[in-house]
């Protein structure tokens, strides 16, 4: 076997001393007419493939270069809100790792109007995990009268507007009070939950927190975490 | 090469001409490049885009020369060139004006190649490259439109991000974080997108410009009768219906470039916000990462996707759905089964769809600048459905259609 291939070899090389003057056939098959193509094929192979491994381990760096630094994800520590000012119906923004968080000060007929007409929310249970398992309820709070939720649409990224009004002239006479974003019309209701038929695939995050006492909370980390 | 060689002078370009192919490259791309002698009005734009590009790289340049990519100064940079750096005012508006001038030409650039059929055989890789210059350049504005730091940047930049959120699987959070460099759009997002705005998109945008006239120059220009000059060559192997590009299009593009400066300094001067198309009134207020403001909206020119976004009650289904409104154009060349490229000699029909799919899309770009509201998304989802239609009915009609008779050779 190997004597043949080197007879063969022997006769590509011939053939291609006498086609120079040819210049296409030269590059017709330039594998072809090394001394040894299994050899020549193994390096070029070897040649890609360590140039392949050496692009992979530039990309590492450089791609890797782009996630958060150090410093972006430092920057997550918890935040505590005082929430002793808050008047009924009232929202304060918090700001936590960059996001508004939203403290809602609910009143007794608001958290009446969460148990209606739940067949219009596409989640009324909360089954999607977006809230710690102690917000799992019907208010998608610790406390009932208190929301704490992060004030990002689920759709895009926009931050929606606060409409506690019943049945304003832009929203509807079915409006009950909730959350409206401007940017592509999802509605959520006062619990952050997402109405049926807008492009908000879930409920607003609940975000981790817990009460310091009746008057403090801090975003960013639960009893879990604390005790 | 020897030959060659021999043919060229001597002086200073026989020097140059022995060393590199220079009056060889201006010969097959300029002077002896033939060229349809039918071009009309709509055979401006490639030439005016290449103009736009070359007067976005110079003005782009003197802006980075006083803007400043950080989070808390780029908002005041800004500003500081168009109160205090002298003629900074120009060059800003000359640039954000340029942006849209850019899309003004190339959506009608493109759609002289729906109506004369530029995208067939042999150029559906043309059409790709030129496609591929589109996409570049929707990039290349969405990061610039960041730069400002203004709201509607901040805004803007954070909706387009998370569209990638919708990828499933847990790719999309994970992406849109690696996007961004940190949790919400900040000043690393700022940081990197001047990275990519300043060199490595328009470095992809020459190298793919360079490729598109490439290609371009291999098959031939296409022309208003769609038919192929190339089959009817005289005697030295020119084609008969065909003039060099020099001088006779360069004389045409000069007049073209004249006119299209008179109208972009026009709005440069007169007009630099077109009420707020060109620069969104939201812009002038500093970014601000705890309040949406109440109404946003892309650029005009990316309005018609967004409406089609914005038309499905479906975080991922919008996304694909918008998605696949830029990439069913890739695919044109091979939907389009009538051999029969220009408009003047297709079937009725043809005619019907493409206008309905015109006046859908621009319906679509008004659309998506306005507030959501259940007519408009009606109307919005309308204009999606004859958007992708088109497509579908194209494919259906251009396998049997009644053509006119194609002349031999070009008319006019």
């Amino acid at each position: 076997m190997s004597a043949n291939d080197r007879k063969n070899s022997a006769q590509h090389a011939s053939a291609d001393g006498s086609s120079t003057s040819n210049p296409a056939a030269v590059d017709s098959s330039l594998a072809d007419q090394v001394a040894d193509p299994k050899r020549r094929r193994l390096l070029v192979q070897g040649v890609a493939a360590v140039g392949g491994l050496g692009a992979v381990a530039l990309a590492v760096p450089l791609l890797g270069s782009m996630s958060p630094s150090a410093r972006a994800k430092a920057a997550g520590a918890p935040v505590q809100a005082d929430i002793s000012k808050l008047t009924p119906g009232q929202l304060v923004t918090v700001e936590w790792r960059g996001k508004p968080v939203w403290v809602v000060s609910r009143t007794e007929e608001t958290l009446k109007h969460l148990e209606e007409d739940t067949e219009r929310l596409s989640d009324p249970a909360s089954e999607v995990e977006q809230q710690p398992a102690y917000a799992q309820n019907a208010a998608r709070s610790i406390r009932p009268e208190t929301l704490v939720v992060i004030g990002i649409c689920t759709h895009l990224g926009c931050s929606p507007s606060y409409r506690p009004e019943i049945a304003p002239a832009d929203l509807g006479a079915d409006w009950d009070g909730g959350f409206f974003c401007p940017c592509h019309g999802s509605k959520f209701d006062m619990a952050g939950r997402v109405y049926k038929g807008v492009p908000a695939p879930t409920n607003l995050e609940i975000p981790p927190y817990r009460f310091v006492d009746d008057n403090t909370i801090i975003v960013g980390e639960d009893s879990g975490v604390a005790a | 090469m020897s030959s060659n060689v021999e043919k060229q002078g001597g002086g200073v370009l026989g020097w140059i001409d022995e060393r590199f192919p220079l009056t060889k490259m201006l010969e097959e791309h300029i002077t002896k490049y033939y060229a349809p002698k039918n071009f009309n009005f709509w055979y401006y734009f490639g030439s005016l885009a290449l103009l736009v590009l070359i007067l976005q790289i110079v003005t782009g340049i003197f802006l980075t020369m006083n803007y400043k990519p950080d989070g808390n100064l780029a908002f005041t940079s800004v500003e500081y060139i168009m109160r205090d750096v002298n003629f900074g005012w120009l060059i800003r508006y000359m640039h954000s004006t340029g942006a849209s001038m850019f899309f003004v030409v190339i959506y009608l650039h493109m759609f002289r190649a729906l109506l004369y059929g530029s995208y067939k055989k042999p150029r559906e890789l043309l059409w790709v490259f030129g496609m591929l210059i589109y996409v570049a350049l929707m990039a290349e504005a969405f990061m610039g439109y960041l730069l400002p730091w203004g709201q509607m940047s901040y805004w803007g930049a954070q909706v387009i991000i998370s569209l990638f959120g919708a990828i499933p699987f847990g790719i999309g959070d994970a992406l849109t974080i690696w996007l961004k460099g940190d949790y919400i759009v900040s000043d690393a997002t700022l940081n990197r997108f001047f990275a990519l705005h300043v060199i490595a998109v328009p470095l992809v945008l020459v190298f793919l410009v360079a490729a598109h006239i490439l290609a371009l120059h291999e098959v031939g220009s296409n022309n208003p009768d769609g038919i192929e000059i190339k089959k009817n060559k005289n005697a030295q192997g020119i084609p008969k219906d065909g003039i060099p590009f020099h001088p006779y299009y360069t004389v045409k593009d000069f007049l073209g470039a004249v006119v299209f400066l008179i109208i972009f300094f026009a709005i440069v001067f007169f007009a630099p916000e077109m009420g707020g198309y060109f620069l969104e009134h939201a812009n002038f207020v500093p970014a601000d990462p705890l309040k949406t403001p109440e109404h946003i909206a892309p650029v005009w020119y990316f309005t018609p996707f967004y409406a089609i976004l914005r038309a499905v009650p479906d975080k991922l289904g919008g996304v694909i759905a918008m998605g696949g409104a830029i990439f069913v154009l890739f695919l044109l060349p091979w939907i389009d089964r009538n051999p029969v490229r220009s408009i003047r000699y297709r079937s009725v029909t043809y005619k019907i769809l493409l206008f309905t799919f015109a006046i859908a899309f621009v319906v679509l770009g008004y659309m998506g600048m306005q507030s959501p509201t259940p007519v408009g998304t009606l109307i919005s989802r309308i204009c999606a459905g004859i958007y992708f239609g088109y497509f579908i009915a194209l494919f259906l009609v251009s396998r049997n259609e009644k053509n006119k008779p194609v002349p031999e050779r070009v008319t006019s």
